[in-house]
């Protein structure tokens, strides 16, 4: 299946990428590319076949319910790039 | 002779025997990264006074008789994508570039308690996308072999920094081939490990069943030496294997006797280079002389590996790299040039009188995310994180992904069905030679294609390695692929260690 430029563009902000002009070309080029190799796995007759998610057949994986020491507030926030005391700071939203 | 003149274990064993010391051995590595890592670029850090003074620590503590750990004095260089506390853990991204973790990975604090100097960070493609090392923001690191070619990816650093013998050991990590193709390209020993056998907290994630972290050195021996540390179960990470780290290093000199060797028609096909066919099919010549046996063992579903890995890999990348929005770390976009573009577009948009994109403009919190993700992430990047979300996005989940997962699984039953027949595969770890810097950087599916060999080993969740197997005609190395089933690294070991008993391809040293 082909891929329109328009396509390409409502990806780039469910990805939250911001695109130029030029990506946006070329990037729907090389992902048409990469899309129609892919097409290759249509001919594998997969009708039977779980789908395989994981490498491990391992599931719920269980830990003690104990409270352990985890990460300081301050220690956590300390890398982000806009901060108080207590919080991570955005841009306003409310009101929009 | 200098230290750079040993394997890890022979520098281990003078240690013990007290011929040297680790000061003199760091200091020897350290004069090694300045004469030559100008040229190769391997190291994003190099941590020359934390590594003396924990060299100098590790011969008091010899000095004193007290207990050591089992890398006791050896430096060891990190792959950038392992979490180091304090210090910067760039992932070789703009948008981590002022990034320090608050904790250690747990490779990295089992290294530290195994009393190894870390002596650096190495570089790596972005992300560790890539077969490269060319999608590094920072820097292109280069093939000892020959610096005008790439010294493959995405472990690039950690690969050319052991074979330039700038670092006796290195961690890697490898999401798609990412130790084994840079150490067969550059001429030293890497293997991915079985999912689950190595810890993968603090790893920072691509495809989280996929990565896997293991180790780089310059014979199977050291590799070994390097794994039974960074192996074991890890209650921070639930998909590691709860099950006793085997000796690799007392094992890895039992040859194995009765070895029966699988070859796959299908890796011998169209695409392969003639040179690199003739060393691998001489490699398992010297596996016939040993005392091993040959069939073909057929993995009919291989012709799709690469195709189900650009599928799976990063479908599970463009969810984990969702976590780089520019609140919680790292890079975040000018947010009042960011607001002025906003607002200019929203009074172009006022002015036109066009009310549908008025309505879908983002508001300030999706573009900040949006710019500081397109200023942040480099094309390799964003390429996978676009072609993951595609993938991913409504109406075309059951076509890609959903269809990827069930072919993934015919892999895994092809590998299951081969090692029925025989203990190992052996096969190229890549189609060609190192090739040159900026030859591929413009074709992402030639890029993709290279990693046809080593693909299916991680779809597959077993193990792998890359030993020395030969040159080509321009003095490249050439890497001989071993796999073996689920938890046998042992096998690995020992396999890769009878065929350097018998050759010498992994003494070879750059000039």
């Amino acid at each position: 299946m082909a891929l329109s430029r328009e396509e390409v563009d409502k990806v780039s902000l469910l990805g939250r990428l911001l695109l130029t002009d030029e990506e946006l070309d070329k990037m729907t080029s090389q992902l048409g590319a990469i899309l129609h190799y892919m097409e290759l796995l249509s001919e594998v007759d997969t009708a039977e076949v779980e789908p395989m998610a994981h490498a491990l057949d391992t599931a719920n994986v269980f830990r003690h319910d104990r409270v352990e020491p985890s990460l300081d507030r301050s220690d956590a926030l300390a890398t982000a790039p806009h901060r108080d005391e207590e919080c991570y700071l955005v841009p306003a939203v409310l009101g929009d | 002779m200098s230290p750079l003149d040993f394997t890890a274990a022979e520098l281990l064993a003078r240690l013990d025997r007290g011929e040297t010391t680790s000061a003199e051995i760091t200091s020897a590595f350290l004069r090694q990264i300045e004469q030559h890592d100008g040229q190769v670029r391997a190291f994003l850090r190099v941590d020359r006074e934390a590594a003396l003074a924990r060299a100098a620590e590790i011969d008091a503590k010899r000095k004193r008789g007290e207990p050591l750990g089992r890398l006791a004095g050896l430096p060891v260089a990190v792959k950038d994508v392992l979490c180091t506390q304090g210090e910067p853990t760039t992932c070789a991204s703009r948008i981590l570039e002022n990034f320090r973790p608050p904790f250690d990975a747990t490779v990295i604090a089992k290294l530290r308690a195994a009393d190894a100097v870390l002596i650096g960070k190495t570089n790596m493609d972005e992300f560790a996308m890539g077969g490269s090392t060319e999608n590094s923001a920072y820097q292109i690191t280069r093939n000892p072999w020959d610096l005008a070619r790439i010294p493959g990816g995405s472990s690039g650093g950690s690969a050319a920094c052991v074979a330039a013998r700038m670092a006796p050991l290195a961690v890697g990590s490898d999401t798609g081939g990412s130790i084994r193709q840079p150490a067969g390209l550059c001429g030293v020993t890497g293997m991915k490990p079985t999912y689950g056998r190595v810890s993968r907290y603090g790893l920072v994630a691509f495809a989280s069943s996929l990565d896997q972290v293991g180790p780089v050195a310059q014979t199977a021996e050291d590799a070994a030496l390097l794994l039974e540390v960074l192996a074991g179960h890890d209650p921070r990470d639930s998909t590691s294997i709860d099950r006793p780290v085997p000796r690799y290093r007392e094992t890895v000199r039992q040859p194995l006797s009765g070895l029966r060797i699988g070859l796959v028609p299908e890796h011998f096909g169209e695409g392969l280079d003639a040179e690199v066919e003739a060393a691998v099919r001489e490699a398992v010549r010297v596996y016939e002389s040993l005392g091993a046996t040959v069939r073909e063992v057929s993995l009919p579903h291989s012709k799709y590996a690469v195709a189900t890995y650009y599928i799976i890999a990063p479908c599970e990348a463009s969810s984990n790299l969702a976590r780089y929005d520019g609140v919680h770390y790292g890079y975040r976009t000018d947010e009042r040039a960011m607001a002025a573009e906003l607002e200019q577009q929203r009074k172009e948009l006022q002015l036109a009188g066009d009310e549908a994109a008025l309505a879908a403009l983002d508001n300030a919190l999706i573009r900040m995310y949006r710019r500081t993700r397109a200023e942040g992430f480099g094309p390799e990047v964003k390429r996978r994180i676009m072609l993951g979300t595609y993938a991913l996005s409504a109406g075309y989940y059951d076509a890609y992904y959903l269809k990827a997962l069930k072919v993934r699984r015919l892999i895994r039953q092809d590998f299951d069905r081969a090692f029925e027949q025989v203990d190992l595969i052996a096969g190229p770890v890549a189609p060609a030679p190192a090739f040159k810097i900026g030859e591929r950087i413009d074709d992402p599916l030639a890029m993709y294609l290279f990693d046809l060999y080593t693909v299916s080993t991680n779809l597959a969740g077993i193990g792998g390695i890359s030993i020395p197997c030969g040159f080509s005609s321009q003095g490249l190395p050439i890497g001989l692929h071993l796999q073996a089933p689920p938890f046998e690294e042992e096998r690995l070991l020992r396999g890769a260690h009878m065929f350097q008993q018998a050759t010498e391809w992994h003494r070879a040293k750059p000039a």
